[in-house]
């Protein structure tokens, strides 16, 4: 098992990103924190419009875009309408054109293993966000292992902040945490333990833990500690 | 064996998909007496079914409808909260890592090894999609149900008496409660990852560590 990087600081960054721009700059940080070749994120709304961001190089992306890939890059077929993650080497490669597209990708760049994560977003929008790399299937398990919780939270929290930057969109109501979500946090951001917090109101362990996740998500943090952080630096709980 | 069939994927499985609205429509309205609608097929279908959510399907060795249950990330539309968010101690549940399981039914002449099985596939989606929990709806049958197969839910919150109670609940899924519901589906563990792996690609499927 290899260290594992701490991705707060991206994620810092992340939230206080005011464009597409920044999406571009954290998606080159988070790559450079997670040391693999690639992060990419790639929007798909009802309309067919598109947009990227990500560390792919400039010439591939433009071939994809030239070449009209979208329609049989098996990764985009496989995930489309999907919800779960998907590895790269569970999709399909076995057609004419996705062989020919895969042997153009590595030629140009594109690591060997992915992972891939759907985001389902409001009226038919559709994001993917893909980790890739040049590795071993060994290394890439290890790697999926280490940060595949932590790129599933990621990919909703870049396609949120993707939202947000969309036209003509009505704003997201504020993520405001619920009491229970408050006191749960509150408890463990003065130094109690799951088990005392649960204790204290009254909810099982298994319960607190659905609470936090809650939380955690809401708050765009990775771990508990970092969720605890951010409400306070939010005044979302007070000590 | 265990089918995982997304909404959209249905259509290459008919008489298996017309089988389990129908016994949905069995369960849910027949028996149950839920306020649910059946269309002039006998078939019920509510509106998240209309989302493409994921199906897992127990198809007995006749090619038939035995059991199922169907899935949807809390990050969309749900359930949990848009019906019964009163019973969930006030929080909508909401993560990528939470998939909500609802419309868990049994066809009448299912065998007790058949919910066994659609816990075990409940438990391949937790390693091999890395989800954490499950929050579910079921009836009050369901409750006596899963304890006897070893996989009781923690219930946050009910509403109605008897056998109206309707209650939500949240499941985690450890190695032990793994290995006891395989035992009591008769399934070995390999055949059920076996199908999970066929269903979701050819290999290499990563699992996840059932760690909190």
């Amino acid at each position: 098992m290899y260290r594992k990087a701490d991705l707060s600081p991206i994620l810092e960054e992340l939230d206080a990103t005011e464009g597409l721009d920044g999406l571009q700059a954290v998606s080159i940080g988070l790559r450079d924190a997670l040391e693999i070749d690639h992060i990419v994120y790639h929007w798909v709304d009802s309309a067919g419009e598109q947009y990227g961001c990500g560390t792919y190089p400039a010439d591939w992306i433009q071939r994809y875009i030239d070449k009209e890939y979208l329609r049989v890059d098996p990764v985009i077929v496989g995930c489309f309408q999907r919800f779960h993650p998907v590895d790269w080497k569970a999709v399909d490669w076995s057609g004419k054109a996705a062989r020919v597209f895969l042997a153009d990708a590595l030629k140009n760049g594109v690591g060997n293993q992915g992972y891939s994560i759907p985001v389902r977003g409001p009226s038919g929008q559709f994001a993917l966000f893909t980790a890739n790399h040049n590795c071993s299937d060994e290394e890439w398990s290890e790697f999926k292992e280490t940060y595949g919780h932590d790129l599933i939270l990621i990919a909703h929290y870049f396609n949120r902040k993707a939202l947000d930057f969309e036209e003509n969109r009505s704003p997201q109501p504020v993520r405001a945490l619920s009491p229970r979500e408050v006191d749960a946090l509150t408890f463990l951001a003065l130094g109690y333990s799951r088990a005392q917090v649960a204790h204290s109101l009254s909810i099982s362990e298994h319960t607190l833990r659905v609470y936090i996740e809650s939380a955690r998500f809401k708050l765009g943090a990775l771990n508990t500690t970092h969720a605890i952080a951010k409400a306070l630096s939010q005044g979302l709980i007070v000590m | 064996m265990l089918r995982y069939l997304y909404a959209d994927q249905l259509h290459q499985h008919r008489d298996l998909a017309r089988a389990m609205f129908q016994d949905r429509a069995d369960q849910f309205k027949t028996r149950l007496g839920w306020e649910v609608s059946v269309d002039e097929n006998g078939e019920e279908r509510d509106q998240y079914d209309a989302l493409n959510p994921l199906y897992v399907i127990w198809e007995n060795a006749e090619g038939g409808h035995g059991g199922s249950m169907r899935f949807l990330p809390t990050t969309g539309p749900v359930m949990v909260n848009d019906i019964f968010g009163h019973l969930t101690g006030g929080a909508p549940i909401c993560s990528p890592l939470i998939w909500e399981c609802t419309r868990f039914c049994l066809s009448r002449d299912a065998d007790s090894r058949v919910a066994a099985a659609l816990m075990l596939g409940g438990g391949e989606i937790m390693t091999g999609f890395g989800i954490k929990h499950f929050a579910g709806v079921f009836d009050a049958r369901m409750v006596r149900i899963y304890k006897a197969i070893g996989s009781s839910p923690e219930i946050l919150g009910s509403e109605g008496e008897g056998r109206d109670r309707i209650s939500v609940g949240l499941w985690e899924f450890t190695e032990e409660a793994r290995n006891k519901v395989a035992t009591r589906a008769d399934i070995p563990l390999d055949l059920s990852r076996l199908w999970f792996t066929r269903a979701f690609g050819s290999t290499g499927q990563h699992r996840f560590a059932q760690t909190a």
